[in-house]
């Protein structure tokens, strides 16, 4: 009885914990929000509000007055879909002939692909600017998209996907006449179907939160995209909190209404990705 | 005889023209880059290519007398012990929580929450976390007033900013790593508990000598990317501390700022490019410390 009565309690403390640590996730958007929606007299009140008295959308007006955001949006989009069906292609092709192939130099191509993938962007990105200098692409989408168009994790990901499709299917698609690379079109990819959607929302969400190599590459205003036009649209405006907030709202709320709307696929697909890849 | 051949031949093209995009795309702007900066480390080198040429060390002589970088040393190192460590022991404390099988029907909503710094870019994160740290009007002090704490002025002085960024970057990445948990803990078979219950093992016991030595390979895993990630952090530290009304004084100055700072204010790429070399081999040697410091044990 005493033990039952202990677990109880148990659980009871484990939800308060969960609880209180849950609001302090949401409570930074929730201000955010209050904070986007208030005049700016408002804004500058103590003590802070979270409702507020005369609730306006003057701060979204103003910010699309100020700074192109729907133009940084397509930019950003344009980016993360380029990434994300380069590296899924591939990722796929590649995956699948490391997984189902024997051919001279695999083991070196696959030792060097695993020694490099953990080198962060960070580590190399001058030698970069530079390549990409040469090639004139400073200021354009192919210089912005160059560095994220394969990606080694992605690769070890399809392939340890594609190992666990049996060989006799390959093998009976060889006898019925198919070229490799129908295999690779007709039987490959269809089983792969939830692997490749994991690999995307991945590809997508490392594209969208892209930042010190657009920083770096990118000076056109047009060419702007969302994480760097919000960072200087917050230089540019960095005492009036309305104003930043709303920019940070709009910056966010298409990312929340697709994560509430895929929510168990994005969960999974970006934690599975890092861990199986 | 000649078919086989030929069939094998076909094999062997097939690999190769489809290991083709991947393998040029990955050695022009990933493997060039990456042994280039090791060459341009040992050069005085700028963009416009006037006066480039080979120095040797002398760039790794120069950064170890530059004060700037040894401050930027010291904060990202302080910064990547605080964030792995803190982040690292709340997800896992949180994920063990989540996995008692009471839970089992609240865990989807939890975990929606958690995760929803996880998904959102860091600069929107950034400006939000700006703003709740505003040393006049902003919440924390706000809250921080109630249990008779006088206001802060969080991102003004370096020495605050930069737990202030701890608390920020442990806040937004605990929910991925809380899955990542979450997912080896449920691949622990209920065996081994059962085992343990009837062996008399209870709570701690259960942890240290079950769960522990049996996530070994996650934990390993996390320890790695959270290592990495934390040694190459920027984005936060340039939204929200480098100001442009902002003294320089106000800076938390980390490696990857640095780096950037030289080589696109200065144009100094070949002492940047040093930089680069430092981190790359801090952050490798870290990782083979830890893959060796968690493989030995039992």
């Amino acid at each position: 009885m005493q033990s039952v009565r202990r677990e109880n309690l148990k659980v009871v403390i484990m939800h308060i914990i969960l609880i209180l640590g849950g609001i302090s996730m949401i409570l930074p958007f929730v201000w955010m929000f209050v904070t986007s929606i208030k005049p700016a007299t408002e804004v500058l009140s103590w003590p802070p509000s979270f409702i507020p008295k005369s609730p306006t959308l003057d701060n979204y007006r103003a910010v699309l007055q100020e700074a192109p955001f729907g133009r940084y949006f397509l930019n950003t989009l344009l980016i993360s879909t380029i990434s994300a069906l380069s590296i899924l292609f591939t990722s796929s092709l590649s995956g699948f002939i490391f997984a189902k192939y024997k051919f001279p130099g695999r083991n070196v191509l696959f030792l060097v692909l695993l020694t490099t993938a953990m080198i962060p962007l960070e580590c190399y990105m001058i030698s970069l600017y530079l390549l990409i200098n040469r090639f004139g692409w400073i200021n354009t989408y192919q210089g912005v998209v160059a560095p994220i168009l394969v990606m080694a994790f992605g690769v070890f990901f399809m392939r340890q996907n594609i190992l666990s499709i049996p060989n006799e299917l390959l093998d009976a698609a060889r006898i019925d006449g198919c070229s490799e690379w129908r295999i690779y079109t007709t039987v490959i990819l269809p089983l792969s179907r939830s692997a490749l959607g994991a690999l995307a929302i991945f590809a997508y969400m490392q594209a969208w939160a892209f930042f010190i190599w657009p920083l770096i590459v990118i000076n056109d205003r047009n060419l702007y995209t969302m994480e760097l036009g919000l960072t200087m649209f917050q230089k540019r405006f960095t005492v009036d909190y309305g104003l930043i907030s709303a920019g940070s709202m709009i910056a966010v709320l298409p990312i929340l209404v697709i994560f509430l709307i895929l929510r168990r696929n994005i969960i999974e697909g970006i934690t599975l990705t890092g861990l199986k890849g | 005889m000649n078919k086989k051949r030929s069939r094998l031949n076909n094999f062997y093209l097939f690999c190769y023209i489809g290991l083709l995009p991947t393998v040029l795309l990955y050695v022009i702007f990933r493997i060039i880059p990456i042994v280039d900066t090791f060459r341009l480390s040992f050069y005085s080198w700028s963009v416009l290519g006037v006066g480039n040429r080979f120095i040797g060390l002398q760039n790794y002589f120069k950064l170890f007398q530059d004060k700037l970088f040894i401050t930027a040393l010291v904060n990202t190192t302080l910064f990547a012990v605080f964030v792995v460590f803190f982040s690292v022991v709340i997800s896992l404390a949180l994920a063990i929580m989540l996995n008692n099988k009471r839970m089992e029907r609240f865990s989807p909503i939890y975990e929606l929450v958690y995760f929803l710094p996880v998904v959102t870019p860091m600069v929107p994160v950034a400006v939000m976390w700006k703003w709740i740290y505003d040393p006049q009007y902003g919440l924390l002090n706000y809250f921080l007033s109630f249990f008779g704490i006088s206001p802060k002025a969080w991102l003004v002085y370096p020495d605050l900013a930069l737990y202030a960024i701890v608390i920020m970057s442990v806040w937004k990445i605990i929910g991925y790593y809380l899955m990542i948990f979450l997912v080896g803990l449920k691949n622990i078979s209920k065996e081994y508990y059962e085992a343990a219950l009837i062996d008399g093992a209870v709570g701690w016991q259960v942890f240290r000598y079950i769960t522990l030595p049996l996530l070994r390979p996650i934990v390993l895993y996390v320890l790695v990317i959270a290592t990495i990630q934390s040694y190459n952090v920027f984005t936060q530290v340039y939204v929200m501390t480098s100001d442009v009304q902002g003294a320089p004084g106000r800076l938390v100055r980390v490696l990857v700022y640095d780096i950037y700072e030289n080589g696109f204010r200065y144009f100094k790429m070949g002492y940047a490019s040093a930089e680069a070399v430092i981190l790359l081999l801090i952050v490798l040697t870290l990782t083979i410390f830890e893959f060796k410091a968690m493989g030995r044990e039992d």
